[in-house]
């Protein structure tokens, strides 16, 4: 893929108010970028429980903290980014809320929700500046505008 | 818009009407609070209708299943009704779907709890 991407990129304030924000942004870039409606409402879901663990856990819910967001459209795929200023996860530590023993448990159900939605899910850890989680979500070829 | 519940009584069980978003936050404390206030009050028969529920998170979802022990720990039982597609789907992904006794139909939920 060549072509150049459309991008949206904002800084928000590390608050949960601003969550309602990025889901706004998310519903129109993949409404122009040709997703199905359940396929929108999952990568509103993948961005709504990224940022959570950007504001919550990563910048410990500290408001002159911030969250970097960044969209990219390419023709088959929509590429998101989030970044925080926190010193990040091992994905690899991540339990399976689906497992017995963690069916019933009150938390840990974000990172799989955000790995079942989205086709592509990348922690990487920014040293000294934080952490950048890479969602990608491809496009149906038969769900783009005409 | 932000998570509402109302409450009515049909038999002995305490139906509450959810609407909105059950979300990180606001949504989530709020139902805990119900939940806590209904069994400080001896319900111990809850359902849950949450046919006009928007949104629900991760966080949502956790408070569902606080929700469900705590009633089930004092020996209650908390049933859920009309579950959207979304919110049905997300039940089904997390495997929680078998957990909960799921209902469509008032009437048949209502009876289905054991009488005090």
């Amino acid at each position: 893929m060549t072509s150049e991407p459309s991008v949206v990129e904002v800084t928000l304030e590390s608050d949960l108010k601003n969550l309602e924000v990025a889901e706004e942004i998310v519903r129109r870039v993949a409404g122009t970028a040709g997703f199905s409606e359940e396929s929108e409402h999952q990568i509103e879901m993948a961005v709504h429980e990224s940022m959570i663990n950007a504001i919550w856990h990563g910048n410990k819910n500290d408001a002159s903290k911030r969250v970097w967001l960044r969209f990219e459209t390419y023709k088959d795929r929509l590429e998101i980014r989030i970044r925080d200023q926190g010193i990040g996860f091992n994905i690899d530590d991540v339990p399976d809320p689906c497992s017995g023993d963690n069916l019933l448990k009150v938390s840990g159900r974000g990172i799989f929700l955000i790995r079942t939605f989205m086709d592509e899910f990348h922690v990487k850890r920014l040293p000294g500046s934080g952490t950048e989680v890479t969602l990608v979500k491809r496009i149906d070829p038969a769900q783009q505008p005409k | 818009m932000s998570m509402k519940a109302t409450i009515r009584q049909v038999d002995s069980v305490m139906v509450v009407d959810i609407s909105g978003r059950i979300t990180l936050g606001e949504g989530c404390a709020q139902l805990r609070e119900l939940i806590r206030d209904q069994l400080t009050k001896g319900n111990k028969r809850v359902l849950l209708n949450l046919a006009d529920v928007t949104y629900i998170d991760s966080s949502g979802i956790g408070e569902l299943v606080s929700a469900y022990t705590a009633v089930s720990n004092q020996g209650g039982q908390l049933k859920l009704l009309k579950l959207t597609k979304k919110v049905h789907d997300l039940l089904q992904i997390t495997k929680l779907y078998t957990v909960f006794d799921i209902h469509d139909d008032e009437a048949k939920a209502i009876s289905s709890f054991q009488k005090p």
